[in-house]
């Protein structure tokens, strides 16, 4: 489809928000202004309502299609959550209005949208405190990393190695060198971070073990209570990606299982959408003992129910957002906890549970669902079995595309090879959970006998499979005018 | 249960294939010691009563249409059509575009964005977004310390004191030397920020308009920066990007912006957009994602996500970034809100906002004992000195149902008595008279 830059025609105009009177020249000297006119696309209105419509039909989404995209929990999205965040008084609320003198009396309702979050996710996870200001989940992790240099630093600690498994996310180990880190590999044993393993790699120097559980190859680490008292024996803290908390809503809270510090993924499990890549929404959680050095300004509730900004927090790390976080976001999130309330949360982990169970039974005669007989919201299987007739992930993936369902996660995590990561999320029902099973065995079936059908999937799509190399080689990365 | 499909039947006929009783069979290996004690929240409501729920509490922000705040965030128009396009559950609903036949509209989507912005900053290269300005300002130091292997940043205090504070919090365990230059009323020297640029130094970094709303050229200090080896890092405002001299004329290295001011609602502090554009030598050292167009099989046009070796899913520890989530539907907002005005509609916004902000000026600071901070070029802000705290303007002000401005003596010493304005295309001259007339009837009460 040609770019919207291709369709513009000199001289039409577009929306005009506005008819100035006077050229910017009158009021700036000609040195401050630019020496031509960018060339964006000049269009008529329907124009641009003509290409965006055309380009969106062209995403497979949650709202079009079985997304069982492992890790990122893509459930439905209520289409409440964008009614209520596009309510006039909270989109239009300047960020800095509770900052004015009295402000906070006109800021009251956005005010209390945040604190009944922290809240809400306190109870949730059994956390002291959160702060929503995190933008995503790796600014949480950020955060977080933050957070723990803060502990050790005020309580005389030296400390400069952070452990990640070898499940992690990338995210783990990128954002530990980032916070100033030295990042330490622990390898898992039988898919799972064991007590022996941690022990070999524990020491005084230790700062942290971030870990997610259920981790990424869907298996809860069964081993917590013995992985947490030998860290806290160093004055080691445990952090908690919270990438995977959809399996454990109502069945276990991290804070009172002796994780210190943890991110939420509120675009995940708290269902706000993802918009293709963000954004995202990362809040975390502190124990009491991390709880001073949370970033500020903190929304507190006084004892005659108005809210308000704390700014004298003399222990805080300091300001990882401009404000108070991804508000927009935070709507949509209190949204869906308030309609799902408490037995709704541990529902909904109930069925991702029961959905990822269920596929994983329906297909382990076709792939091999390694260290497992219960994963939790989601598992990885390995279709290795099929690389000897030349078929791999990838066109596994390619050609369920071709069904109409967005493939999984593939080649994650590293430590499985030719790994199908498969979390289908509680909102999928059983026939497209059976559809979608069917189609892959049929597509593995398939695989032995006419691989080649494999190799040239995608069929059906805008287009076949795309040259990588070659766009990494030419890096055409915008349109020449 | 909301958004649960399963009949009591199909729940049965699931967990029998499982050879379970009950859903709680599922979670055996959470050990019954690890299970919570207790978890307190009410039960869940009807749609329609969430709905209510929510309305009451937006509710519960005051409604205040003279409002004059800015510093950096501001409220422009956006057209019908951003919110229309955007909402469709197409883009809205998608995930990272990594099965790219699967994402075309996405990717060709960011890869307009991406050209978008470098014909507005007229820069070589520009990421498909992080998460705001502030972490665009950190990532671009992050880049120059990296391309430079130097450790020292030079700061103009006229950058936003919010993203200041954020690269000092997020910078924290880094070992660098950030070094702010200070301003006098407002405008800093740029004589003082050339001299502070020496062999050691990774970046300059600075604002333009500055966080004082005066435009600026920097041409002088980004040679400098250029004679020391050290790279020019300016942030601008994307808005006032149509008529002002771009960060490719001056010769930034790398280009910021918040891109809130194209088509997000200032939505109480975000979601916004960080816009990060560099040059093309420094395409290897940007963070997070890229679009590149390529061809498939068929020789077909068609766009990937690519130089991916960069990225923390590939690279872990030795990544670029950490960052992962980015602002897709946010980019994709500033896109339509660029191809709905065009250059023109953009131009007309900048216009606009600009001549409203010298109207008031002019006429603010004919009020007794008020005076303009400097008298530098300013663009849609500016700043004033009052004769008395700027903060009991604002309070008094605010009770007659105007928001007249932003207090810098917020994060600057000595400047209790300023306030900092800003006009967009959505006030008019009516609105600034009653603004005019607020604050001459407050100066009165303070020359009094």
């Amino acid at each position: 489809m040609k770019t919207v830059f291709a369709k513009s025609v000199s001289g039409r105009l577009g929306v005009m928000p506005a008819t100035p009177a006077d050229p910017a020249g009158k009021f700036l000297p000609a040195s401050l202004l630019r020496k031509k006119a960018p060339a964006l696309p000049e269009l008529s209105e329907l124009d641009v309502v003509r290409h965006f419509t055309a380009l969106s039909t062209l995403n497979f989404s949650v709202d079009g299609n079985f997304y069982p995209l492992g890790s990122c929990t893509m459930k439905f999205n209520p289409k409440a959550g964008e009614l209520v965040a596009a309510l006039p008084r909270f989109a239009n609320a300047h960020p800095l209005l509770p900052q004015l003198p009295e402000g906070e009396e006109l800021a009251q309702g956005s005010l209390q949208a945040v604190w009944e979050l922290e809240k809400s996710l306190c109870e949730i996870n059994g956390m002291n405190a959160f702060t929503l200001q995190p933008m995503a989940g790796a600014q949480g992790e950020l955060t977080g990393a933050l957070l723990i240099a803060a502990y050790h630093k005020a309580a005389g600690n030296k400390k400069n190695k952070i452990i990640c498994p070898d499940s992690a996310h990338g995210t783990n180990p990128a954002t530990a060198a980032l916070a100033g880190y030295e990042v330490i590999n622990l390898e898992s044993q039988g898919g799972l971070i064991t007590p022996e393993a941690l022990a070999n790699v524990l020491d005084d120097g230790v700062a942290a073990l971030m870990m997610t559980c259920p981790n990424t190859l869907g298996l809860f680490e069964r081993h917590l209570p013995a992985l947490v008292e030998k860290l806290h024996a160093v004055d080691a803290l445990l952090y908690y990606d919270g990438a995977n908390l959809n399996a454990v809503m109502g069945r276990m809270r991290v804070g009172d299982v002796g994780f210190d510090v943890v991110h939420v993924n509120l675009h995940k499990t708290m269902s706000t959408p993802h918009g293709g890549g963000g954004p995202g929404s990362g809040p975390v959680g502190v124990s009491e003992r991390l709880t001073p050095f949370l970033p500020g300004p903190r929304v507190v509730k006084d004892p005659d129910g108005r809210f308000r900004l704390k700014t004298d927090l003399p222990q805080s790390i300091g300001q990882v957002t401009p404000f108070y976080g991804h508000f927009g976001v935070f709507v949509k999130a209190l949204a869906y906890i308030i309609r799902l309330g408490k037995s709704g949360l541990a529902r909904a982990s109930d069925y991702a549970v029961l959905n990822a169970n269920y596929m994983r039974k329906r297909l382990e005669e076709y792939l091999d669902v390694p260290y497992t007989d219960l994963c939790m919201h989601e598992f990885a299987a390995s279709a290795s079995r099929y690389a000897k007739h030349g078929v791999h992930a990838l066109d596994i993936a390619k050609a369920l595309l071709d069904k109409g369902c967005h493939a999984p996660t593939i080649y994650f995590p590293l430590i499985v090879k030719e790994c199908l990561m498969i979390e289908p999320t509680e909102t999928e029902n059983k026939e497209t959970l059976d559809a979608f099973c069917d189609d892959l065995i049929a597509l593995l079936q398939e695989a032995e006998k006419k691989p080649e059908k494999l190799h040239a999937a995608p069929v059906t799509m805008p287009v076949r499979r795309l040259d990588e190399t070659k766009a990494a080689r030419d890096m055409v990365l915008k349109e020449n005018v | 249960m909301p958004f649960i499909p399963h009949t009591a039947e199909e729940t049965e006929a699931m967990l029998s294939l499982l050879e379970l009783k009950t859903l709680d069979d599922l979670f055996s290996y959470i050990p019954q010691e690890m299970r919570p004690g207790q978890f307190d929240l009410p039960d869940g409501l009807t749609e329609y009563e969430v709905i209510r729920k929510l309305e009451d509490m937006s509710g519960r922000n005051a409604g205040i249409p003279l409002n004059f705040m800015g510093a950096g965030f501001y409220n422009h128009v956006i057209p019908a059509a951003v919110d229309a396009l955007s909402s469709r559950g197409e883009f809205l609903t998608a995930y990272t575009p990594y099965q790219a036949e699967a994402a075309q509209g996405t990717l060709q989507a960011i890869f307009e964005y991406q050209t978008a912005i470098c014909r507005l900053f007229e820069m070589d290269v520009a990421n498909a977004s992080v998460y705001d300005g502030g972490s665009a300002i950190f990532e671009a130091a992050m880049m120059a310390v990296r391309a430079t292997r130097r450790a020292r940043l030079v700061i103009d205090s006229t950058v936003h004191p919010l993203y200041r504070k954020m690269l000092s919090t997020l910078t924290a365990n880094l070992h660098l030397d950030i070094v702010t230059i200070t301003n006098s009323d407002g405008l800093t020297d740029k004589n003082r920020l050339i001299a502070a640029i020496d062999e050691n130094t990774a970046a300059v970094i600075v604002q333009n308009p500055t966080f004082f709303g005066n435009a600026r050229d920097y041409s002088d200090v980004f040679e400098a920066a250029k004679n020391k080896g050290a790279l020019a890092i300016l942030s601008v405002y994307p808005v006032m990007q149509a008529v002002l001299k771009t960060p490719g004329e001056m010769g930034a290295d790398i280009a910021v912006a918040d891109g809130q001011s194209l088509g997000q609602p200032l939505n109480f502090g975000g979601p916004y957009l960080g816009i990060m554009s560099c040059t093309q030598k420094l395409v290897r050292q940007i963070p997070g994602r890229i679009v590149g167009r390529t061809t498939d099989q068929e020789g077909k046009t068609g766009y990937v996500l690519t130089l991916q070796a960069r990225e923390q899913h590939i690279r872990r520890a030795r990544a670029t970034s950490n960052i992962c989530s980015n602002q897709a539907l946010c980019a994709l907002r500033a896109l339509m809100q660029l191809c709905l005005l065009g250059p023109q509609g953009l131009a007309n916004a900048a216009r606009r906002s600009l001549e409203l902000a010298h109207y008031a000026a002019d006429k603010i600071a004919l009020l007794p004992k008020v005076a303009m901070l400097n008298t530098a070029p300013f663009c849609n802000e500016f700043a004033v000195r009052l004769p008395g705290k700027a903060s009991d303007a604002v309070r008094k002000l605010a009770k007659t149902g105007i928001l007249p401005g932003v207090l810098p003596g917020l994060w600057y010493p000595d400047a209790d008595a300023v306030l900092l304005i800003a006009c967009t295309e959505k006030n008019n001259e009516a609105q600034i008279d009653a603004l005019v007339e607020a604050l001459r009837s407050w100066s009165r009460e303070m020359v009094i």
